[in-house]
């Protein structure tokens, strides 16, 4: 038998790296020093903005020049930005439910650890309940603190995870109950999906914040963040219904066949073999519905609940800081993307390990 | 959709409207706190701090109602809102007092089921122009290109006004006010045109604010007040007083500073106002120092206006219009007596 022959080793010199990729034609040539004129001529200028004539340090306007960035403003608001209007004093209830939760997140990333199943059943079921006790408070002698006090990236990041978490079930569910042969249920899961997503989520979140409270009793009032958490996971759950449809139609007739005949009852069938399957395939599917709802959470802010965007406004808006929309909104931008990369990247992670070799 | 919606909310608000229920001081007294809806954020009316505290002339309404109340100015839930939910959120309960850059119309007054408490600020649309340009009048701008935000009644006054004064104009629009204020900061247009609360704020956002004048004029009335739910007369009143009481107190020399020494003052309408004699807290429900409260833990209008919108603050708005009767403003307040 021959061993394996690779392409000739050919190790490039970096001149002939630069003809092949910058300047491979008269085309890529011309695009090269275009490209290279447009950096050459904004980057050291925007290098210069936001990092060397920049103002790092101090309290107030007065420690900003004007000829760079102002981050000082960032520094002065950066505890609202990250824990809203969240008591000083009770930050720590917040750092801990997160230091809790990556420690509980951390031997996810492990191979050989095997108790997996229980963690995440504790994730989903244990740690919102330890996380709602630390967050909101009013037992054990914590501090009651009310929802209208969270803000900022922590009221942001509870949206989203709470609507990534519930919405994936309920995706699932719905995804099943329109390929259901049972008419009804097929029915109410096609309205559901049609309703929820014929309309936009801003719709959605007036109708909860506006409507909603009309309809009530006078002075029954029903927390608005609540509201505003369950309109976003009802419409997320619609697209990631579609989304897991898709891959339940992706699966070939004969595995649903081969599980009838080994005798498994309907949610064996899907339990074992037809989800598991289905979901693998739709993964990035699933991660870009997850990332549109965290970006998503940024609409509350029509709605008078300070997530991140919304603290952003607010803190642009105070008269002794008039006029750094640019640095807050770039901030603002630089936090929504690490988080998003984060996901994204995850997810490369997640499709690389359960990749069966059958793509 | 829109409208399909305000339709909706308006017929619902009024069948709300009916069975609106007196008895919001008493239910304000059992919560501990007042429920004050401010806006989401307008500079100088009402604005988070970044110790998280709201501020703002909108703010210390809020403040004086719950002085006047529990004699603690501090016991206010202040509940941010848009523009679109304010009504809703008044109506259906959710805050006792709207305090949020409010005008006052014939349409809100009489079809929502609200009753406006008052002025607190008079604001209206004014232009703001490039000092360069040597204008001191609005009457001069014959020919000028202006800057107007895309949408707004703003944008219907700006014609109004020029076809009244029978002069041409040529509008460039935008979508917000901060694109408004960078097309007229790069010379995109020789007048920007605003609320003239607006204009001030969005001065500080040029170059060089001191580059820029506000002219005198004023093109539109917007009055902007306090809003409470129709039907319960009480709490009508204490929301009316305690404005009242704060630009009575300007207009007797009472400030935050002073008001002690002033109990001693032989003034009978000091007197009165600070609750010496009278008892006129009583008639409407509150302590006798109800008045005395409010000067003490949020002082009077003129404090207020300055430490907010005025000197005193980055906006530098100056009282014009707002400031007392007696001193050529529209600012007047019946007497206490």
């Amino acid at each position: 038998m021959l061993e394996p022959v690779y392409s000739p080793a050919f190790k490039k010199h970096p001149l002939q790296w630069i003809q092949i990729n910058l300047f491979y034609d008269w085309f890529s040539s011309v695009m090269t020093l275009l490209v290279g004129y447009l950096l050459v001529s904004f980057l050291p200028a925007l290098i210069d903005w936001i990092f060397i004539s920049a103002d790092w340090f101090g309290s107030s306007r007065e420690d900003c020049s004007g000829e760079g960035a102002c981050w000082v403003f960032i520094g002065a608001r950066f505890d609202q930005f990250i824990y809203g209007f969240y008591p000083p004093e009770e930050y720590w209830r917040v750092n801990l439910a997160t230091v809790l939760l990556i420690a509980l997140m951390v031997p996810l990333f492990f191979e050989n650890f095997t108790k997996k199943a229980w963690l995440i059943a504790f994730l989903l079921i244990g740690y919102p309940v330890i996380a709602k006790i630390l967050f909101a408070g009013g037992v054990f002698g914590l501090e009651q603190v009310d929802t209208e006090q969270w803000g900022g990236l922590m009221l942001t990041l509870i949206i989203a995870t709470v609507g990534i978490i519930a919405s994936l079930p309920i995706g699932i569910l719905v995804a099943l109950g329109r390929r259901s042969e049972m008419p009804i249920i097929r029915w109410l899961c096609v309205s559901f999906i049609e309703v929820m997503r014929g309309v936009p989520l801003i719709t959605i979140l007036f109708m909860a914040s506006v409507m909603l409270p009309l309809f009530m009793p006078e002075g029954v009032s029903f927390d608005k963040l609540m509201r505003a958490m369950i309109g976003i996971t009802l419409f997320q759950a619609a697209y990631m219904a579609e989304v897991i449809r898709g891959g339940l139609q992706a699966i070939p007739k004969g595995q649903y066949e081969a599980a009838d005949s080994l005798g498994l009852n309907y949610f064996q069938k899907m339990g074992f073999i037809i989800l598991p399957q289905a979901l693998k395939l739709v993964i990035p599917g699933i991660v870009n519905t997850f990332i549109a709802l965290f970006k998503d959470t940024s609409l509350i802010l029509i709605i008078g609940l300070f997530e991140l965007s919304g603290i952003m406004k607010a803190a642009l808006n105070d008269p002794d800081w008039l006029g750094f929309a640019i640095e807050g909104y770039l901030f603002a931008a630089l936090i929504y993307w690490i988080f998003c990369f984060g996901m994204s990247r995850y997810s490369m992670r997640v499709e690389a390990k359960l990749n069966t070799g059958h793509r | 959709m829109k409208k399909l919606l305000t339709t909706a909310a308006i017929s619902a608000t009024i069948i709300m409207g009916a069975s609106a229920q007196a008895g919001t001081l008493d239910d304000v007294k059992k919560k501990g706190f007042l429920n004050c809806g401010v806006s989401t954020a307008l500079p100088g009316f009402s604005n988070p701090t970044d110790k998280g505290s709201w501020k703002g002339i909108d703010v210390d309404t809020c403040k004086a109602v719950a002085a006047a109340v529990f004699g603690d100015a501090n016991k206010v839930k202040y509940v941010p809102l848009t523009a679109k939910e304010r009504f809703t959120a008044l109506q259906s309960g959710e805050v006792d007092l709207l305090s949020r850059n409010t005008t006052w119309t014939l349409t809100r007054d009489g079809g929502l089921g609200l009753n406006f408490a008052g002025v607190n600020y008079y604001d209206g649309q004014g232009f703001m122009v490039s000092k360069k340009l040597g204008v001191k009048s609005a009457k001069e701008l014959d020919g000028a290109t202006v800057c107007v935000q895309a949408g707004t009644t703003t944008e219907l006054n700006l014609a109004d006004y020029f076809r009244t004064n029978k002069m041409s104009f040529k509008p460039i629009t935008f979508d917000t006010a901060d694109q408004t204020a960078s097309a007229f900061d790069s010379g995109r247009c020789d007048v920007l045109t605003s609320d003239q609360s607006q204009l001030y704020a969005l001065r500080i956002k040029l170059k060089n604010p001191k580059g820029a004048i506000v002219l005198p004029e004023v093109i539109s009335k917007e009055p902007l007040g306090p809003v409470v739910r129709q039907g319960d007369d009480e709490w009508f009143n204490i929301t009316k007083w305690s404005l009242n009481a704060m630009i009575n107190a300007e207009e007797l020399g009472v400030t935050q500073a002073n008001v002690d020494k002033m109990k001693k003052s032989d003034n009978p309408n000091i007197q009165r106002l600070l609750g010496v004699t009278g008892g006129m807290g009583s008639k409407l429900n509150l302590g006798d120092e109800w008045a005395y409260n409010i000067v003490k833990q949020v002082g009077n209008y003129g404090e207020s206006f300055e430490r907010n919108v005025g000197e005193g603050s980055p906006l530098k708005i100056q009282r014009g219009i707002n400031a007392l009767w007696n001193k050529g403003g529209f600012m007047y307040a019946p007497p206490i007596r």
